[in-house]
């Protein structure tokens, strides 16, 4: 039996709309005419979101006595008995009390993926241990229960639910998101203008990230698996990552290096990586200083973490146009060219020319040559 | 009789474009086997302003290019191939300060940077990769950081090129840092 597919809608806080828009999802799969059945759902008291539940099907919740008290924890072995086609189990990094058959919700949700069963859940980013300490820190306030990031990795979809801060604190405000009288004091602590700003931001790169190593994994699988033809059409067709890429545009002469400089500095400040491209006129021997500059340009970008490609080419943009879609640049940096002459003056120039020749959304940026005078060969 | 004066005429001006093209031809020669380059190695987010500015002041005088190189020592736990952002960082922000101050002095600059085990090993990579005709260096005056006494002696005899350490100098308090980062 093959594993069901997993499906996590990721949010910056809590009232968002996670719940919401995975019933609504659900809604849409069970008016399709698959079998849905919700597994778990914490509602909040929440009308919007109890109303979206209405009509689906819900497995029964069990009580679990906690010392007086009894808890309402998700019947695991219900659900796997009921097996629906898709699961809505809300609020995956819980933690279940003890006697149960999984430490954590989300040991629940692998049990009914392994028996078939498709999967919707939430969760929060300040729940991934990785982003814990960092959420803790941006935010004041520190989230126990907490899961791995490989859960969200192993996720075949993560849906982000993003919301600006002003409106989160208008639902907020309205009492949808806790009832009145706890609205101030959420207001005063965690519900803060700078601390939503903050998870945002968490959230949206995390998001990133996951969409660029799923990439880079489908582009990278191994031959010979069957499913290489599909996993090369993944790799061509899933949209670039969200995260910059950098590619400097360079020449094996010293003025290259001060463009290395602020290149290397911009793609430190954006947190990026850097790649360094000289277009290769075609027979263009690398030999003398040439060849010396050559060597030090790979020195450089080796230092710097940078990688140096050499493209042979007559045409600078077609070549600079096949890398950036090759390597998912984003932002292009070119040297000043100095002045033309003769029938040169009425070409277009090399900026103009890339930003019409590369994908829309690619920036090109000239760096402005300070230093003055070039080495002389 | 014309005819005589315009042939002439056509002769002298043929040889003396002649004479200039040859003469192009030898000076662009020329300059070719002149190469100059003056290495100037350093560690650490200072330089010694005395070095600095006597590497200028040669670069200028001699049309030489000159070649600050920041030596960057990588800890044995590291591949000696590694990236090092924070000793880029440095360097990036030291070689950028050098090359405005040697573009004011209208010298131009092929900048490096260099790795090794410690700064002698970079130093000896370097020599290995590059050429140069004269190397400015400066002693410390109580050992200090970066190149050693003996590190010095080693460059005087490995070195295939000219060097010029500076003794320690009251002056060497002057040292040319960074501009913070903005």
């Amino acid at each position: 039996m093959s594993n069901g597919r997993y499906k996590i809608f990721l949010g910056m806080a809590a009232g968002v709309g996670k719940t919401y828009r995975m019933l609504q999802e659900g809604q849409a799969e069970a008016a399709a005419g698959r079998d849905v059945a919700i597994g778990y759902l914490e509602p909040h008291d929440r009308e919007e979101t109890t109303a979206q539940a209405r009509g689906l099907e819900m497995v029964p919740r069990r009580s679990v006595p906690i010392r007086d008290l009894a808890s309402w924890e998700m019947d695991l072995p219900a659900l796997l008995a009921r097996g629906p086609e898709l699961a809505l189990i809300d609020e995956l990094a819980h933690t279940n009390p003890p006697g149960l058959e999984h430490r954590k919700r989300y040991e629940d949700i692998a049990d009914a993926l392994a028996a078939g069963i498709d999967v919707f859940s939430t969760v929060n980013v300040q729940h991934l241990e990785s982003l814990n300490d960092q959420v803790a820190e941006l935010t004041g306030v520190r989230v126990r229960e907490t899961v791995p990031d490989s859960v969200l990795g192993s996720a075949d979809e993560v849906v982000l639910i993003d919301l600006t801060p002003e409106a989160l604190l208008g639902r907020l405000r309205a009492g949808k998101i806790y009832p009145g009288e706890n609205v101030d004091a959420a207001l005063n602590n965690f519900f803060r203008i700078e601390n939503l700003a903050a998870l945002r931001e968490v959230s949206l790169r995390q998001v990133a990230e996951d969409v660029e190593s799923k990439r880079l994994v489908r582009g990278e699988a191994p031959a010979g698996l069957g499913t290489r033809g599909e996993e090369e059409r993944l790799a061509t067709e899933v949209p670039k990552a969200v995260g910059e890429r950098l590619l400097a545009l360079v020449r094996p002469r010293p003025s290259s290096q001060r463009l290395v400089r602020r290149a290397w500095r911009s793609a430190q400040r954006l947190g990026t990586d850097l790649d360094l491209l000289w277009v290769k006129r075609p027979g263009e021997a690398i030999e003398g200083e040439v060849e010396r500059q050559v060597r030090a340009l790979r020195r450089l970008a080796s230092v710097l973490g940078a990688t140096l490609l050499i493209e042979e080419h007559d045409d600078v943009v077609t070549a600079v146009a096949r890398v950036v879609r090759e390597r998912g640049s984003t932002y292009i940096m070119v040297g000043e060219s100095g002045p033309q002459r003769g029938l040169a003056r009425l070409r277009e120039p090399l900026p103009q020319r890339l930003m019409r020749a590369t994908p829309p959304g690619v920036d090109v940026r000239i760096v402005a040559d300070r230093g003055g005078r070039e080495g002389r060969p | 009789v014309i005819e005589h004066f315009v042939v002439g005429l056509a002769l002298l001006a043929g040889l003396a474009g002649g004479f200039l093209l040859a003469r192009a031809r030898v000076r662009r020669s020329g300059r070719a086997d002149s190469v100059h380059r003056i290495l100037l190695p350093f560690t650490g987010s200072e330089i010694s302003r005395r070095a600095l500015d006597a590497a200028l002041r040669l670069a200028r005088a001699e049309g030489a290019t000159l070649m600050p190189a920041y030596l960057a020592a990588v800890p044995l736990q590291l591949p000696l191939r590694c990236a090092l952002p924070n000793e880029a960082a440095k360097a990036m922000a030291m070689l950028e300060a050098i090359e405005q101050r040697a573009s004011a002095q209208d010298v131009a600059v092929d900048a490096r940077i260099e790795r090794g085990r410690s700064y002698r090993h970079a130093l000896a990579r370097l020599l290995e990769e590059e050429s140069f005709d004269r190397v400015v260096v400066a002693a410390h005056a109580n050992g200090g950081e970066g190149l050693s006494g003996d590190d010095l002696v080693w460059l005087l005899r490995s070195a295939p090129a000219e060097v010029l350490i500076l003794r320690p100098a009251p002056g060497d308090e002057r040292r040319l840092s960074a501009p913070a980062p903005v």
